[in-house]
């Protein structure tokens, strides 16, 4: 089964006043069960939309969205999703265990599951010694992991990241990429990564979307060649390489079409 | 030693202002009903507190400021309890604090203490309630809107995270609207817990009973006997840095986390 389909999604901000904006045009897109699938593309293309849509946080304008062969808003409710945004979002009164525990606690999970479903997910994403600390006691990195634990910890089968990495170093980053390689393995999530970053997109995903603004369209889907799992050395990859100059050739297209 | 260090700079000024007042008003030969000097107000102060824990005396001065001070507490637990209670009714409905927080803001500019004459026909003048009620409306609007605009501020995102949680209204007030309200919440229990003994002594300057600070500051100014009257503002004075001190000890307490007590 498909995690997501959708079919000639339209999404237009502020219809029919001088602020009219078509953000999402014609979006046709499948994403099987345990895919990685990353949305790359420039500002204003409509990924970050795009995820919102599937989220049920914005509702689309027209065109039909299954999530889990549900309607959005029903697929929220049943937290058949779980989502990470580009800033941490941890809440600052909560120590790092009790931030994991958040959406367990809104669930009604008992409190002794609780906390260790939290154990489990920070041993996870390798901050099990940081249980008790409060969020501005850890590096942005260490921040991100935390909600992508925050994210998992109630098991959703689909996983949303919007630019979860775009705030931080290249260092950081890179790790980050290969330690969220690892939990989608592990865990046999579908995951949705909205990125800008085209070497992260080529590095991380099975398929790519690529996208382009004005309005915000599907321009191709590529398949990424590149066998798991991966690694540091998959960067200096030949085929890494050629995967990351044809996306870039796809965007600057794009770019070169518009009036 | 480090602790000290710290306070040092403080109490040398303490000692240095204290110094200067007591010389100039001896070299200047300043009389006693313009300015004290701080030793004739220690003096009485010393004088007081013996009375006040002799087992058969009696210190009016210690009555007064028990008396004061429990009006100011009365009211400030009235006056913010309400404001608080207040703001989560109408913040739970956006129309309603829309529609009421113009007033509270214009109430909030209204010099209530004009009030105190009116509370003193309406409750009784040797009542501490009409001082209460005075000292409740003054803290009730600070807190009110300082309360509404920390449950209603919220970030974005973080709302969004609860709604991708499908998490119930409930849920998000009690998990995500209250804690981000606290900090509001405190500033505004500080500016309070000031505004509360003010309010309690300027409302007795307007008429209460003989044993409270605000009547026996203008008794003993009239009767020119300033060493007493300066004794009971330095009264005044430590129920109001206790009382501040108070609710910034509650304050760390309750919220550890919050930006302006960390230490790395």
């Amino acid at each position: 089964m498909n995690a997501i389909e959708a079919r000639g999604i339209h999404k237009v901000f502020n219809p029919g006043t001088d602020e009219e904006v078509v953000a999402l045009q014609d979006i046709d897109l499948q994403v099987a069960s345990g895919e990685f699938l990353s949305l790359v593309g420039p500002s204003g293309c409509g990924k970050s939309t795009l995820m919102r849509l599937i989220a049920d946080l914005l509702p689309q304008s027209s065109g039909e969205l299954r999530v889990n062969g549900k309607a959005p808003a029903q697929a929220r409710l049943d937290r058949d999703y779980g989502m990470v945004f580009q800033h941490a979002t941890l809440y600052d009164w909560r120590s790092v265990s009790k931030n994991v525990q958040l959406p367990l606690e809104v669930m009604g999970y008992a409190k002794a599951e609780r906390a260790k479903r939290a154990q489990a997910m920070l041993d996870m994403v390798e901050l099990g010694d940081f249980v008790e600390h409060y969020p501005w006691q850890l590096s942005g990195g260490m921040q991100q992991r935390v909600s992508i634990a925050r994210a998992l910890v109630f098991e959703p089968s689909v996983l949303l990241m919007d630019e979860p990495f775009g705030a931080l170093d290249e260092f950081t980053r890179e790790r980050m990429n290969l330690e969220l390689l690892r939990i989608w393995q592990a865990t046999g999530t579908t995951v949705v990564f909205v990125t800008h970053s085209i070497a992260e997109a080529a590095f991380l995903s099975q398929r790519i979307v690529v996208m382009t603004p004005r309005p915000g369209r599907i321009t191709r889907l590529v398949d990424n060649p590149l066998p798991y799992p991966r690694d540091f050395h998959t960067r200096s990859d030949p085929d890494f390489h050629a995967l990351v100059a044809q996306l870039r050739d796809l965007l600057r297209d794009a770019h070169e079409d518009q009036p | 030693m480090t602790r000290l260090r710290h306070y040092l700079p403080t109490i040398a000024v303490a000692v240095t202002v204290l110094l200067a007042w007591e010389l100039l008003v001896v070299a200047f030969d300043i009389q006693q009903f313009l300015l004290p000097k701080p030793s004739a107000i220690f003096a009485e102060f010393a004088y007081q507190l013996g009375l006040w824990l002799a087992p058969d005396e009696r210190s009016i001065l210690f009555e007064s400021s028990g008396a004061t001070f429990w009006e100011a507490i009365g009211g400030f637990v009235i006056g913010c309890g309400s404001g608080v209670l207040v703001a989560l009714i109408t913040s739970r409905w956006t129309i309603i604090s829309e529609a009421t927080m113009p007033f509270a803001i214009a109430a909030n500019s209204v010099p209530i203490i004009a009030f105190a004459p009116i509370m003193n026909n309406w409750f009784g003048i040797t009542n501490p309630a009409s001082k209460m009620a005075i000292v409740a409306i003054i803290v009730f609007f600070p807190t009110m809107i300082n309360t509404v605009r920390g449950l209603t501020l919220v970030d974005a995102r973080q709302l969004e995270l609860m709604r991708s949680y499908a998490a119930a209204p409930s849920e998000v007030l009690l998990k995500l609207r209250i804690p981000n309200a606290l900090p509001y919440i405190f500033s505004a229990l500080r500016v309070a817990s000031a505004l509360s003994l003010i309010g309690a002594v300027v409302a007795e300057f307007f008429g209460g009973p003989r044993a409270t600070l605000g009547v026996y500051i203008t008794q003993e100014a009239s009767a020119f006997d300033f060493a007493k009257a300066w004794t009971a503002i330095m009264m005044a004075s430590i129920i109001g840095i206790a009382f501040y001190l108070a609710v910034l000890f509650l304050e760390r307490r309750l919220m550890p986390w919050h930006v302006s007590f960390r230490v790395e």
